[in-house]
């Protein structure tokens, strides 16, 4: 293996020897979402025609799920390993930032994909999606948990304590990820929250990975592929400058 | 080619409020290949900085660092896989067993089938029977050594040990200087840095001294040994110390030292003593040993150049043949 192959599979490792916490808990939170919402709102959510709410919801809990647990890993590695000196044996490797990046943003796809697939395998019992477009399921897939990981990385180095790095994910990540449309499509919203709507980016990232599975969507999965993949270039931009500067890591 | 090379580094932290704090100040010394090496200096001399500055941890503000030629910062790659970096901080990754942490340590460095040099660096650091522990569950003195088993997995010619013995058991200093001693003869180079200051006269042949910043001393060993040719009278007492003494005297508890240049003083000294009536026990006179260059130094009291040798004056105490032979006055003075 090389170094950022290394450093990639340390950084897998360490969420697998506690995926207890970091997959399966993801898990069973899906699975009380799909419970509640899905027994609460069957009857009374009517979102595409042809779609029942329970179905529907499943592929929004799957993307929830792997752009949580994408930026979980990166940001919490980086913190704790921050907190606890550990980051010191990465820096003192001749590693470069795009060894960092590419590793941390590598695995962060890894568990988001893991969580993911877990995720769908417990909640399809309730409502089948369909496959309509399986490549756009991959795409949005792999480049939201990339961006979510790229966030994390941003996230983990200007954190300095727990405390930042909870307001982060609560004050930032949960709102964009609850309000983009994981339980309802925003064609209910009134109109000016639908276009507040459209300026939030995870809102593309869930859209379009619905298309996959209905082939049917709020906007056109190719808009979606553009905002997601600026999007995620944009993040990527700057968590690998922040790494190459060495923003709170080196002195 | 020096194997480490610091040409005038300076590093300022800015303050919120008042001056940037300078935590070193121009430091230039060269290391040569097989070395070893040691930095001495009080707390906050910036012996850390100048550590991390080398380690790509924390960058210079000024100035120049290479290891064998490599600028660690515009060639940083090629510099750090010539240096194993043991840290002061008990640092350690919770999630991995030994073994575990030294395969991934090697991987970062790129080295493949590393698997018989880490069995050997287990063996040679007594870490053999917890190669599959977590590291967790390891004591200080256990994680130290996988500390310093990390740092050497990828066999670095550079050896550099941040205070690697600092809360360590007597074993571990033994098993931990033996295992160095042996790289430094195989020709590695070896930078310390130690509060232990007998540890630094005996392992050290060269050994520079920092104070606020600055290089206030870089000399050989024995030179600097040397150049402290003075005396220390050591003695016991319980009662409060003559005034004349205060700024002179080292105390530890009830022990006291006074470094004295030449026989005279030690024979003012005693008079001093006698004149004020002390009861003093175990008085000894013994030859100043690194730590007594190390507060001479401190405090400023060094020139930076050996001292021309003054034979003591003869006075009728029994002779000090040896650094470590002691000559003890039985009899507490009256």
């Amino acid at each position: 293996m090389s170094g950022w192959q290394t450093l990639f599979y340390k950084e897998v490792l360490r969420f697998w020897k506690v995926s207890f916490q970091t997959v399966a808990a993801p898990v069973l939170t899906a699975v009380l979402y799909m419970l509640i919402f899905g027994h609460v709102l069957q009857d009374h959510v009517k979102v595409y025609d042809t779609v029942s709410y329970t179905a529907f919801l499943v592929p929004g809990l799957v993307m929830m799920s792997v752009l949580q647990n994408a930026f979980a890993n990166s940001s919490s590695s980086l913190v704790q390993s921050k907190i606890m000196g550990s980051l010191v044996f990465v820096l003192l490797t001749p590693l470069s930032h795009w060894s960092w990046f590419f590793a941390y943003v590598g695995s962060s796809v890894a568990r988001g994909l893991a969580v993911g697939l877990g995720v769908f395998a417990v909640t399809v019992f309730f409502g089948q999606p369909g496959f309509a477009a399986p490549a756009w399921i991959l795409v949005f897939a792999v480049m939201g948990a990339a961006m979510l990981g790229g966030l994390g990385v941003i996230a983990g180095l200007w954190a300095e304590k727990f405390d930042q790095m909870a307001a982060f994910q609560n004050f930032i990540i949960m709102p964009m990820t609850f309000l983009s449309g994981v339980f309802y499509s925003i064609h209910s919203l009134p109109p000016f929250w639908q276009r507040v709507s459209h300026l939030n980016p995870f809102f593309y990232m869930i859209d379009g990975f619905r298309y996959g599975f209905f082939g049917v969507s709020d906007v056109s999965p190719w808009l979606s592929l553009a905002i997601v993949a600026s999007a995620l270039l944009a993040v990527s931009g700057v968590a690998v400058h922040l790494l190459r500067i060495g923003y709170k890591i080196r002195g | 080619m020096p194997a480490i090379s610091f040409q005038s580094v300076s590093k300022s932290y800015r303050s919120a409020r008042g001056p940037a704090l300078k935590a070193l100040d121009e430091v230039s010394l060269d290391i040569e290949p097989g070395e070893f090496f040691g930095l001495l200096g009080p707390n906050g001399a910036g012996k850390t900085t100048l550590i991390s500055i080398l380690a790509g941890l924390t960058r210079a503000t000024a100035g120049r660092v290479t290891v064998h030629g490599h600028d660690v910062q515009a060639d940083y790659a090629q510099a750090r896989r010539q240096l194993g970096i043991v840290p002061q901080e008990l640092v350690f990754d919770p999630f991995f067993n030994v073994r575990e942490a030294l395969r991934i340590q090697s991987g970062y460095f790129g080295v493949r089938n590393n698997e018989a040099w880490i069995d050997e660096l287990l063996e040679s650091l007594g870490l053999a029977d917890k190669a599959g522990a977590n590291m967790r569950q390891l004591s200080g003195g256990m994680k130290r050594r996988v500390l310093v088993a990390q740092a050497l997995v990828h066999k670095p010619p550079v050896i550099v040990l941040d205070e690697p013995t600092a809360g360590v058991d007597v074993e571990l200093r033994q098993t931990l200087w033996q295992f160095i001693a042996r790289l430094n003869k195989q020709g590695h180079t070896v930078l310390l840095t130690t509060h232990y200051l007998e540890e630094a006269e005996a392992l050290c042949a060269r050994i520079a001294m920092l104070k606020a910043g600055r290089v206030v001393a870089l000399e050989h060993t024995s030179e600097l040994l040397k150049a402290a040719s003075s005396n220390v009278l050591r003695f016991k007492i319980d009662s409060a110390l003559p005034p004349e003494f205060r700024d002179k005297a080292r105390v530890t508890g009830r022990i006291v030292q006074l470094p004295a240049h030449d026989a005279h003083e030690i024979e003012r000294y005693l008079a001093i003593i006698r004149q004020a009536g002390l009861r003093v026990e175990d008085v000894e006179i013994r030859k100043a040993d690194l730590e007594d260059v190390f507060l001479d130094v401190m405090s400023a009291g060094y020139s930076g150049k050996p001292a021309a040798a003054q034979p003591p004056a003869p006075i009728d105490l029994p002779p000090v043949s040896d650094a470590r032979e002691e000559a003890k006055l039985e009899a507490p003075l009256p």
